[in-house]
């Protein structure tokens, strides 16, 4: 009897003492969508392993969307300690569904003018801007100026040139779609996408069905895609044979901003570590691997651009920017509306 | 008495385990969370699941049918007749059905075929020919002439045969294949969104619009019923006419199946060769598109951003093994249990095996977020891809050993009874053997069916491990000439691997018998 009850004890005083974080775990445990996890290897943590001594194990959850309505469903209960890769789209669900809790890095303050959300509880890894890239050798021999003003897709010469991406089934579909919102006013845009209609703009599922279907230069009938600033530095550095300049252009005119976050999941087991862990993203080391992996742009101001990026983009200035808030209040309503226009 | 029917208990339980903690209880508990938050929809909403409904009802309809009218002509040559190249050409008709729907849009989209119904209908022939070939093709060849000639001498003309014996005898192969296609079709998700430009929503499309993209989880639940009340229904329907079609008949061996000569000769090239030609064309543009200067080499080099591509080939084969000695394990133990009894329960759990193929795939991803946690948190595990890819596979293996173990005769089974052999003994000394190369065969379908599976392991949570259709996407999802030529490179070399795998299982069941 006795020895049952101080077996109970030390249970007891062990379980108490498990809700301390009185040890580092041996590994922490990172979801993240399918694009992110895609390209980690060993050597994307073993800075941080070394520090450390955690072991970071990836967990790929599909696309973002997926990936926030898991820990919505898993909420308390995580499938992992970080969540990383939600973004301004997705980041009211995640906040309504209290999945995080909350972090403050001290790297906060090193990050790029903007970044910086409201909530404490996610944390800005990166940005990548969504914009119009056109094909040079087309534009050369056509003759054709390249457009520099969204105002002049109004006119079906260049309407005619122009594919975008449907806004319900593609997120760079839908950030060009609030880019148009932002430049002509939440009165002004209807009458652009009808002009845009009208002129016979190419409206396509998915970007990759735009990209590599109906741009010209892999032989579709578009010189002016929906894509991204970091397209054309990938296309040097994922050439079939090597290039020394990007074969495509970024339009400046009509981009769109989107932030990638990453939080500590509620329920985790080490908070203090899994805070160590974003941390550690935020870290000018880590930050500079960002564009040649992933081929978005480092949220700490402090990282710099490989060359290819800096000869062959631009970051936009003054780019496009929606509250998580107003997205998530008016986006059903606007690709509605979108809709009745395009398709009415 | 006793011990045989809780040895056949005891066989039942392991396949219903499976289902039943995989499939049924994760399902179960994602719809009561979603529905139980749904408010009575109003009229727009049931107007929207209505027109969603009959859309996805009736071009999975017209896409059964008009995929069993493409496979009619093949179907027939390679099930009467013996040429050079038999066997390769049933190969070649599988390799659309492992093709990533994202690849086949793309070759579809680069043909221009979009937009439109017509090519919506056109993907799903050019994916399912292979079931109806492989499924009907196996039945028929087997059927005994004996039949076919008595009625020649009878005076009836080639085509009344085919009318009053011929297609009688091969109706359970055609609802099988046919119930397969339909299942398939109705839950079309990748292949109607790239080639149906908006206009049409299947309910898996819009079950993943309302669950994904707009969060509303109750009516994606809504929208999960109705799809489970249409696949049961459809599934009902053809289990009915199982029961009402099966005859009992002698099968031949395959051996002995003739040389076409004169007339039938043209004719079958034709057939064979035209069929071929169609289903190539996609093919031939992705062959195409994959020749830029060093894409196959690129395929075995370290990319600095998604690893050594072809090591994803690895991981397929390593989920592909396991996902098949799962399904052959599940599928041989159910097929004993459907066959062994009769009656309603066994026709019910058939069908229950069924579902999962017709089942969105974001049901059941987001049913085990919110049921494998206990009594071990399964989530996120590394098992659920092989178990994901089983749940698909089983049916393959329970259609193709199921009409084998109903050929053995009766009185084989009592002969051995009355000579003092236990069922166990009866089941290994006489239903093995027989069932043997079947099995092999649904297992060879299990593993092409995982090498090929994308939709329904995408919305697991899972170890970061890329399969080849994970590899293949990634890369499609990059800019860069050399991406796109890898990604196109690697889905030439799928095709590839699966041509000689089911090559492979082909030469195995040769003088046997087996469908798929």
């Amino acid at each position: 009897m006795r020895k049952t009850l101080t077996a109970i004890a030390f249970l007891l005083i062990a379980g108490a003492c498990g809700q301390e974080e009185a040890e580092l775990p041996d590994r922490l445990r990172l979801i993240a969508h399918d694009s992110f996890a895609g390209s980690v290897n060993e050597e994307t943590f073993a800075a941080f392993t070394e520090d450390t001594g955690i072991e970071v194990e990836m967990i790929a959850a599909g696309d973002a969307g997926s990936m926030v309505n898991q820990a919505a469903l898993s909420a308390g209960n995580p499938l992992a300690d970080v969540m990383f890769g939600v973004d301004d789209t997705f980041l009211s669900r995640a906040l309504d569904e209290d999945i995080f809790i909350e972090h403050r890095s001290e790297l906060l303050d090193d990050v790029v003018a903007g970044l910086r959300p409201e909530t404490r509880m996610v944390t800005p890894i990166d940005f990548g801007d969504v914009c119009l890239n056109y094909d040079k050798a087309w534009f050369e021999e056509s003759q054709i100026a390249v457009p520099d003003d969204l105002d002049l897709f109004r006119d079906p010469a260049y309407a005619t040139l122009l594919t975008v991406e449907h806004p319900a089934t593609s997120s760079p579909g839908l950030a060009f779609l609030l880019a148009t919102i932002e430049r002509f006013g939440e009165d002004g845009w209807q009458q652009f996408w009808g002009d845009l209609r009208l002129g016979g703009v190419n409206v396509v599922p998915n970007w990759d069905t735009a990209y590599y279907g109906d741009f010209t230069r892999y032989g579709g009938p578009s010189p002016i895609v929906v894509s991204y600033a970091s397209s054309p530095p990938a296309e040097v550095v994922f050439a079939s044979e090597p290039i020394e300049e990007a074969p495509t252009g970024v339009i400046e005119a009509g981009c769109y901003r989107q932030v990638e976050y990453a939080g500590i999941l509620a329920g985790t087991d080490y908070p203090e570590s899994a805070g160590d862990l974003i941390d550690f993203m935020l870290s000018v080391g880590f930050q500079e691997t960002i564009p040649l992996t992933w081929f978005v742009f480092p949220a700490n101001r402090d990282a710099e651009l490989p060359d290819v990026f800096a000869e062959n983009t631009t970051v936009p200035g003054q780019p496009t920017r929606f509250t998580p808030e107003t997205i998530a209040e008016k986006r059903d309503a606007w690709i509605d509306e979108w809709v009745a226009i395009m398709e009415g | 008495m006793r011990t045989m029917r809780w040895g056949r208990l005891l066989v039942a339980a392991v396949p219903a385990t499976f289902i039943g903690y995989f499939f049924l209880y994760p399902v179960a508990r994602i719809l009561a969370l979603g529905l139980s938050e749904l408010g009575v929809g109003s009229d727009g909403v049931q107007a929207r699941l209505f027109q969603i409904g009959w859309f996805t009802m009736w071009q999975a309809v017209l896409s059964t049918v008009l995929t069993m009218l493409v496979a009619a002509p093949m179907t027939w040559a390679v099930a009467q007749y013996d040429f050079r190249g038999r066997r390769l050409a049933t190969a070649l008709v599988t390799v659309p059905f492992v093709l990533p729907t994202v690849v086949v849009g793309s070759a579809f989209v680069a043909l221009g075929w979009r937009d439109s119904v017509g090519a919506i209908l056109a993907a799903h022939v050019f994916f399912n020919v292979a079931v109806v070939v492989r499924t009907v093709g196996a039945l028929w060849s087997r059927l005994d002439p004996n039949l076919h000639d008595a009625g020649r001498v009878l005076g009836a003309s080639e085509w009344k045969v085919f009318r009053t014996i011929t297609l009688p005898l091969l109706r359970p192969a055609i609802a099988a294949a046919g119930a397969i296609v339909f299942l398939f079709t109705f839950t079309s998700f990748g292949v109607v969104l790239i080639l149906g430009g908006f206009r049409y929503a299947t309910l898996e499309v819009e079950i993943y619009r309302q669950a994904v993209t707009l969060f509303d989880l109750p009516l994606a639940a809504a929208l999960a019923v109705v799809q489970l009340v249409g696949v049961t229904g459809a599934l009902y329907a053809y289990s009915r006419y199982q029961e009402r079609h099966t005859a009992t008949w002698a099968l031949r061996s395959e051996k002995d199946r003739p040389r076409p000569t004169g007339g039938a000769r043209l004719l079958v090239g034709a057939s064979v060769v035209g069929t071929l030609t169609a289903l190539a064309i996609p093919i031939a543009v992705l062959v195409a598109r994959s020749l830029q200067p060093g894409s196959y080499r690129a395929l075995i080099r370290d990319d600095p951003v998604v690893g050594v591509p072809l090591a994803s080939a690895g991981n397929s084969l390593i989920y592909a093994v396991l996902a098949s000695l799962i399904a052959v394990t599940i599928g041989v133990m159910a097929a004993a249990v459907i066959t062994g009894g009769k009656g309603r329960l066994s026709n019910w759990f058939d069908l229950t095996l069924m579902l999962p193929l017709g089942t969105s795939a974001v049901t059941i991803g987001f049913g085990f977020i919110v049921a494998l946690d206990r009594p071990v948190d399964l989530r996120a595990s590394f098992w659920l891809v092989p178990i994901a890819h089983a749940l698909v596979a089983v049916p393959f293996v329970v259609r193709t050993t199921v009409p084998t173990l109903r050929s053995i005769p009766a009185e084989i089974r009592e002969a051995a009874r009355v000579l003092g052999a236990s069922p166990l003994r009866v089941w290994r000394e006489i239903d093995l053997p027989i069932m043997g190369r079947a099995a092999l065969v649904g297992s060879g379908f299990a593993f092409v069916v995982s090498l090929g599976e994308f939709g329904a392991t995408s919305f697991v949570a899972r170890p970061n491990t890329a399969t080849l259709p994970v590899m293949i996407f990634r890369l499609l999802s990059r800019p860069g000439a050399g991406s796109f030529a890898m990604a196109m490179a690697l889905a030439v070399i799928l095709a590839g691997m699966t041509a000689a795998i089911v090559l492979w299982i082909d030469r195995a069941q040769f003088g046997e018998i087996g469908a798929f």
